[in-house]
């Protein structure tokens, strides 16, 4: 957290009118609570009150539609498959960086494209792999391993559906935890791995004992930054399935948008919300350790 | 790198350094070990080989969009379809061009992603230059909140945010986008030219105000202007994330979408054509962005953001 350790600098300590530092927050504290804590509040009282006052209808309603324990099931899973293969393939990415190959900017540069991808491009990208009549089945029908070739993305098949979202959410989001364990091993000193050749530890040796543990705090806040934002996940099945492979916002935009049910909307929202709230908690605590430890 | 094969590769010859006319002392020198050698270089090929495969995984999707977008209509019916599309035409992508909604949607995304920029400087900035010079009561609430916003998926709150613009009138324009992408890359924007100004030394904002600036003339004179690079780079980052978002433009508006909310709302009744153009079309500026990007991208995401 580059940000807290910053010193506070001896600057301008003199004639300085007492609180004017206020006056530079003032906008983002004014902007963040109109536009985040008032809409949460707002949130709550939609999802729990209609016209005769205090009411659980929205969420009976919410609970009851096979749609939604769908998507929360879809939902876990897919934080489930995804980010753990994410973290290991961030962390070899990372590993064949250090090994400075050539072209290493290059590989670099197109590792890296997905971050700047929308989730809704990434769909779509792959839409042209596994649909029907798309690259893959040609592929598999011209050599002759499929008669017709296999409907990955139909809405009665859920397991290849789900592969089709999983490989999607790799591609796109594995960038990110990339970045953050490059930047992780970057700031490690390399004395230990140094010290652990000369004492003639071997390649797996010195990544597990030594790399990996400097990278622990990296390791953990892209952990828990993917799961949140894995959380949020519903564009790339969007534009893949449909509605056929429900996602917990996915249902958010549908109860809005198709439905028209803001009430339910905001409650489907607000389950999304606990549940990133809790991981978010979870993630403070722990970058909180991480900086007693360290002092 | 092994390195220890290095060191034992030059312990391999030692009759490099024999003087020559020592005659007979020669002959009995011991073969050089060539399996160190050997080995890094099997290691090199390997790494290389493992960097390719990845690559490939990276870039084979958006070449096959790519071909996609750019075959034309009867190429893209064809099953099994070959690798190179039968036929080239740019119909495909002119349908998509054309198509109701797509060039205003792309001036609305353009729009909210520079009317973003700004705002988010205007009010993030200062935030962040009083993190990074001032000690206060309440920073640390403050960046814990900041860091709490960051990782909460604000977009969801979209739905009451709608109910709340509907009222107050300004539901379904481009100025409401920009509220909610404002929003969105505030904690962002906070903590990100927090870092900036704290690498902006001290030493010469207090110069600045020994040769007679007031605070604000130092701050606008000589601490912005080394800001600016970071900042700009801040810039692009808060461009990218509003270009990128979907969910909540697509709550908030109707007639007024963004680029990615156009293309989701007529992903229904699309045929295929338009959604492979329309994905290849939103990955163009990708290309840019990163190219644009890519030295600042460890620091700002990997880094600052963490």
């Amino acid at each position: 957290m580059a940000v807290t350790a910053a010193p506070a600098p001896p600057v301008a300590t003199r004639r300085r009118p007492a609180g004017s530092h206020w006056l530079l927050l003032a906008p983002s504290i004014v902007f963040m609570l109109a536009l985040f804590g008032w809409p949460v509040i707002q949130a709550l009282i939609s999802a729990f009150t209609d016209d005769s006052g205090f009411t659980f209808a929205a969420w009976d309603r919410l609970f009851g539609d096979p749609y939604f324990l769908r998507a929360l099931r879809n939902t876990l899973l897919l934080i489930v498959i995804v980010v753990p293969i994410q973290l290991v393939l961030a962390v070899a990415m990372a590993l064949l960086v250090q090994a400075r190959p050539k072209f290493l900017s290059g590989h670099f540069y197109l590792w890296t494209i997905p971050l700047a991808v929308s989730e809704l491009a990434a769909g779509l990208v792959w839409l042209s792999v596994f649909d029907s009549r798309g690259y893959l089945n040609s592929l598999l029908v011209s050599w002759g391993w499929s008669g017709t070739g296999v409907p990955w993305l139909n809405y009665t098949s859920t397991g290849t559906m789900l592969l089709a979202v999983v490989i999607a959410e790799i591609w796109r989001a594995t960038s990110l935890v990339f970045v953050i364990v490059v930047a992780g091993i970057q700031m490690a000193p390399k004395d230990f791995d140094e010290a652990a050749q000369v004492f003639g530890a071997n390649a797996w040796q010195r990544l597990w004992h030594v790399t990996l543990p400097q990278l622990k705090p990296s390791l953990q806040v892209a952990l828990i930054l993917r799961t949140i934002l894995a959380l949020q996940a519903f564009a790339v099945a969007q534009a893949l399935t449909g509605r056929d492979f429900p996602l917990l916002v996915g249902e958010t935009y549908q109860w809005y948008v198709n439905l028209q049910n803001p009430a339910v909307a905001s409650a489907a929202a607000l389950v999304v919300l606990a549940l990133s709230l809790a991981t978010a908690l979870f993630y403070l605590r722990t970058m909180r350790q991480r900086d007693t430890e360290a002092a | 790198m092994n390195d220890t094969g290095g060191a034992s590769v030059r312990a391999g010859r030692p009759g490099a350094g024999v003087p020559p006319g020592t005659g007979p002392m020669t002959t009995t020198l011991p073969p050089i070990d060539r399996a160190p050698l050997r080995r890094r270089r099997r290691r090199t090929i390997a790494v290389q080989a493992a960097c390719v495969v990845v690559s490939l995984f990276m870039v084979v999707p958006m070449v096959l969009i790519g071909l996609a977008a750019v075959s034309s209509p009867e190429a893209l019916l064809e099953f099994p379809k070959p690798l190179i599309p039968s036929g080239f035409s740019a119909g495909t992508l002119m349908a998509f061009i054309e198509a109701t909604g797509t060039i205003p949607a792309l001036g609305n995304s353009l729009l909210v992603g520079i009317y973003t920029v700004v705002l988010s400087l205007l009010v993030g900035a200062p935030a962040g230059y009083a993190l990074a010079r001032r000690a206060f009561r309440g920073k640390d609430a403050y960046q814990v909140f900041m860091l709490l916003a960051r990782a909460l998926p604000i977009v969801v709150l979209s739905v009451p945010l709608a109910t709340m613009f509907l009222n107050s009138g300004v539901y379904d324009t481009v100025f409401s986008v920009t509220l909610l992408h404002t929003t969105l890359a505030m904690p962002t924007t906070v903590l990100i030219s927090a870092s900036i100004f704290v690498s902006v030394p001290a030493d010469v904002e207090e110069a600045a105000r020994v040769f007679g600036c007031s605070r604000f003339e130092a701050a606008r004179r000589v601490v912005f202007p080394l800001a600016l690079p970071g900042l700009a780079a801040s810039s692009i980052f808060t461009f990218v994330l509003s270009w990128n978002e979907i969910l909540g433009a697509a709550v908030i508006t109707l007639g007024h979408r963004t680029l990615p909310a156009q293309v989701l709302a007529s992903l229904g009744e699309a045929p295929q054509a338009y959604r492979f153009a329309g994905g290849f079309a939103l990955i163009l500026p990708a290309l840019v962005f990163i190219l644009v990007m890519r030295r600042y991208l460890v620091n700002m995401w990997g880094t600052t953001l963490r």
